[in-house]
C-alpha cells in the first residue's frame, strides 16, 4: 500500500533530513512541503478506506477504519496548516534572538517526528506499539515545549516529563494486563496485542483482568487527555513552549491520547458484556474536567493559560460525550473532536501572532488588536465565538447534541454542563473582547502573518456547524457505531 | 526441576522488591545508582530463568538487552551524569524515612490485593509475581515523589520501568519483540533528554533541587 508507505515514511525522514539542515532559512519551507507531501498521502489513503471500508497493512500490524482514519486526515491537516503558520512565526522569533539555529533544527526535526508518533499511533493495530508511540510523541514534545531554554519552559518541559512519564507508565501496565488477558484466549503466538484479534475474541476475555487493565490505560492515557486532576502538565507546557507547538499539543496529541482510550474502551465493553462501567468512569471524570477547567478559566492572565485550559473543558467535553455512548452522543463526540481541534489551532494560530505583536502574553497588556492587525483581531474574536459554542460554528452543533442527550439520557449532569459552558463563555469572552478592541500601543510586525490557517481552519468549523458532507456524516456514522453503545 | 526455577522466579522477585524498599531510604544518590543496577540484574536473571521454564527463546534476547540497556548503559550514563554535575557525594535530607517505610508497607498490601484475584487466574508460572511487579511500581512512585533532587528522581522513573518490565516478563511470557525493541528505544531516549535536563536546570537555577521549580503556579 503506497499511500500508507509514504504517510509514514515522509515525516520520518523529514525528521532526519531538517535534523541535518533545519536551521537554514529554507528549512521552513522544507518543514511545510514534507507536512503538503504527508497530507496528500493521508487524503490517498482516507478516500481508499472510504471507498473500499477497513483495510489490513503490513501483515495485520496496521489497521484503518472509520475511526482512525478519520483522524488521521485531521491529523495530517492541522500538522500542514500549523508548518505553514510556523514560516513567520519561527521567522519572528529567529530575528528577535529567541530562536538560534541549533534550536531551530530541534525544532523543524522534532515537529516532523512528533507528527510520526502521531500517525503512528493512530494506524497500528498492536496496542504495544500504540503505547511506545505515545511514550515517543511525550519525548518529542517535551524537546518542542523546552525550546527556549528558559527557566519556565525548563520547568514546564520537566513536569510534563515527569507527570507524563508516570502516567503512562500506568498505561504500560495496562496494556501488559490486556496481554495476559489475551494469551488466556489466544495462546502466547497469536499476536495477542493485535486490536483486531482481541476485538474478535472480546466476548471471552477475562472480565476482572480487563476491569482492573482499563482502570490502569484510563489513568495512562486520561493522563495526556489532561483530565482533572490530572491535568497540571496542560497548561504549563501550552504556555511556554512555542505557539506551534501549543496548536499541535491542543489540535493532535490530546485527540490521540482520548483515541487511545476509545479503542481500549471497546474492548473492555466486550469483555464486560454491556456493564456500564467505562461509561460512567468516562462520563465522571469528563464532567469533573468540563466544571473544573471552566472555572480556571475563570482565574487566568496569561492568554495561552486560558486557551489551554479551555482544551482540558472541550476534552472533558468529549470524553463526557462518549462515556454516555450511543449513536447520537458518539457521533456529537467525533464531531466535537473535529471541531473542537480544528477551532482551537486557529485560535492558538491568532494567539500566536497577536503575543508576537505585543511582546507579552499576560491579556491585560494586550490591546486594541483590530486597530493595528484586522485580521489577527478578527480571526481571535471568531475563533473566541467558535470555541464558546456561538450558533454558526460547528462547536455549537456538537455542544447542543452533547448536551440534548444529557438532558434526556442524564438529567442529573445537565445543570453542570449548562453551568460550566457559561461561566466559560463569560470568562472567555469578557477577557478576549478588550483584547480585539479598543486602544493600541503595539508596533507591527515585520514579517506578515500566516492568516490562511487561520480562516481555512474557521471556515470548515463554520461550515460543519451548518452543513456536513453526506460522506463525512456516513464516516462519522461508521466511527460511532463501531464505538458500540 | 520446574518447580525450583519456579521458586527461583519468586525469589529474584522478592529481591526486586526488597531493593526497591532500600531505594526508598537512601540518601546518597551514588547507592541510589547501585541500587539501580541491582535492580538491573535482578531483571536479567529473572528473564533468563522465566526463558528457561517456558522454553521461550525471544526471553534470552530479552535479557541480553535488559543487561546491556540497565546493567551497562544507564548506571553508566547515570555515572558520567553525576560526575559531571559533581554531586556523585552529595545527600539528601529526607524526612521521615520510618513514616514513608510504613506507607511503603501499606503500599505492597494494597498492590497484593489488587493483584491477587488476577494473580489466580494467571497461567504465568509464578502467582505471586504481578503482585510484587505492581508494589515494585508503586514503591518507585512513592520515591519520585519523597524526592526534592532531580537526580533521584530520575532514577525512581527508571526503578518504575523496571517494576514494569518485571511484569511484562512474569505475568505474561514477555511482550512481543517489536514492542520490547520500542519500550527499550524509549527509555534510553528519555534517559538521555532527561540528562540534557539536569544540565540545563543545573545551568538555570544554579541547583537541582526541584524545590525550585515550581515558579508557574496556577493563577
Amino acid at each position: 500500500m503506497l499511500s500508507l508507505d509514504i504517510l509514514l515514511a515522509t515525516p520520518l525522514i523529514g525528521g532526519a533530513v531538517l535534523g541535518l539542515v533545519g536551521h537554514r532559512d529554507r528549512a521552513r519551507d522544507v518543514n511545510v512541503a514534507f507536512s503538503l507531501a504527508t497530507f496528500a498521502a493521508a487524503c490517498a489513503l482516507t478516500s481508499r478506506v472510504v471507498r473500499d471500508g477497513p483495510i489490513f497493512a503490513w501483515d495485520h500490524a496496521v489497521y484503518l477504519d472509520a475511526l482512525n482514519v478519520f483522524l488521521v486526515a485531521l491529523t495530517a491537516f492541522v500538522g500542514l496548516t500549523t508548518s505553514i503558520f510556523s514560516r513567520p512565526y519561527m521567522r519572528t522569533e529567529r530575528d528577535r534572538g529567541k530562536m538560534t539555529p541549533p534550536r531551530l533544527r530541534l525544532y523543524h526535526s522534532m515537529y516532523q517526528l512528533f507528527t510520526f508518533t502521531m500517525l503512528l499511533a493512530l494506524t497500528t493495530n498492536n496496542l504495544g506499539i500504540l503505547w511506545v508511540a505515545m511514550e515517543a510523541a511525550t519525548l518529542t514534545t517535551v524537546l518542542l515545549v523546552s525550546v527556549y531554554r528558559t527557566a519556565a519552559s525548563l520547568e514546564a518541559a520537566w513536569k510534563y516529563f515527569i507527570l507524563c512519564g508516570v502516567g503512562i507508565a500506568q498505561a504500560l501496565f495496562g496494556t501488559v494486563l490486556m496481554y495476559m488477558a489475551a494469551e488466556r484466549v489466544i495462546g502466547p503466538e497469536g499476536g495477542g496485542l493485535l486490536w483486531s484479534n482481541l476485538e474478535a475474541v472480546k466476548a471471552q476475555l477475562d472480565p476482572q483482568i480487563i476491569t482492573l487493565a482499563f482502570a490502569f490505560l484510563f489513568i495512562g492515557y486520561g493522563t495526556k487527555v489532561g483530565l482533572v486532576p490530572l491535568h497540571n502538565w496542560l497548561p504549563d507546557a501550552h504556555a511556554e513552549g512555542p505557539t506551534p507547538v501549543s496548536a499541535v499539543l491542543s489540535g493532535l496529541l490530546l485527540n490521540v491520547a482520548l483515541y487511545a482510550i476509545l479503542r481500549c474502551k471497546v474492548l473492555t465493553d466486550g469483555a464486560l458484556h454491556g456493564s456500564a462501567l467505562t461509561g460512567r468512569l468516562m462520563m465522571g471524570f469528563g464532567l469533573l474536567s468540563v466544571v473544573a477547567a471552566a472555572f480556571f478559566i475563570m482565574r487566568q492572565r496569561d492568554v495561552k493559560r486560558m486557551f489551554a485550559y479551555s482544551s482540558i473543558e472541550h476534552m472533558g467535553l468529549m470524553t463526557f460525550a462518549f462515556g454516555m455512548g450511543g449513536p447520537i452522543a458518539s457521533f456529537a463526540g467525533l464531531l466535537h473532536m473535529t471541531v473542537h481541534s480544528l477551532v482551537k489551532s486557529a485560535i492558538f494560530f491568532a494567539v500566536g501572532h497577536a503575543t508576537q505583536k505585543a511582546g507579552t502574553q499576560i491579556m491585560d497588556e494586550i490591546r486594541g488588536l483590530l486597530r493595528i492587525s484586522p485580521t489577527v483581531g478578527w480571526g481571535m474574536m471568531l475563533g473566541a465565538l467558535a470555541i464558546l459554542g456561538m450558533p454558526p460554528f460547528g462547536v455549537f452543533a456538537s455542544e447542543f447534541l452533547i448536551v440534548t442527550t444529557a438532558m434526556r439520557e442524564h438529567a442529573w449532569a445537565t445543570p453542570f454542563l449548562l453551568v460550566a459552558l457559561g461561566v466559560a463563555f463569560a470568562s472567555v469572552f469578557h477577557r478576549v473582547q478588550p483584547m480585539v478592541f479598543g486602544d493600541s500601543t503595539m508596533k507591527r510586525l515585520a514579517h506578515p502573518p500566516a492568516l490562511l490557517p487561520v480562516f481555512v481552519h474557521l471556515g470548515i468549523g463554520l461550515m460543519l456547524g451548518l452543513y456536513i458532507p453526506p460522506y463525512l456524516s456516513a464516516w462519522y456514522r461508521q466511527a460511532a457505531a463501531m464505538l458500540g453503545s | 526441576m520446574s518447580t525450583l526455577l519456579t521458586q527461583f522466579v519468586d525469589l529474584l522477585g522478592a529481591l526486586l522488591l526488597i531493593l526497591a524498599f532500600a531505594m526508598i531510604s537512601q540518601r546518597r544518590i551514588l547507592s541510589m545508582i547501585h541500587l539501580f543496577t541491582a535492580q538491573g540484574v535482578v531483571l536479567t536473571l529473572a528473564t533468563v530463568v522465566v526463558g528457561v521454564v517456558t522454553h521461550q527463546p525471544h526471553l534470552y534476547l530479552s535479557a541480553f538487552m535488559t543487561f546491556v540497556l540497565k546493567v551497562l548503559l544507564i548506571p553508566r550514563l547515570l555515572h558520567r551524569v553525576v560526575d559531571r554535575l559533581d554531586i556523585r557525594w552529595e545527600t539528601e535530607t529526607l524526612i521521615n524515612v520510618p513514616t514513608t517505610m510504613l506507607i511503603g508497607i501499606l503500599v505492597v498490601i494494597f498492590a497484593f490485593n489488587l493483584a491477587m484475584p488476577i494473580s489466580r487466574l494467571s497461567s504465568a508460572l509464578a502467582s505471586g509475581t504481578l503482585g510484587i511487579a505492581l508494589a515494585c511500581i508503586l514503591l518507585s512512585f512513592l520515591t519520585m515523589i519523597t524526592r526534592s533532587k532531580a537526580v533521584p528522581q530520575v532514577i525512581g522513573f527508571l526503578a518504575m520501568e523496571n517494576g514494569l518490565f518485571f511484569a511484562a516478563t512474569s505475568a505474561t511470557y514477555g511482550m512481543p519483540m517489536v514492542v520490547e525493541l520500542g519500550i527499550a528505544l524509549d527509555v534510553l531516549i528519555g534517559v538521555l533528554i532527561l540528562g540534557v535536563f539536569l544540565f540545563q536546570i543545573r545551568e538555570q537555577f544554579d541547583s537541582l533541587d526541584i524545590r525550585h521549580l515550581e515558579k508557574l503556579k496556577e493563577d
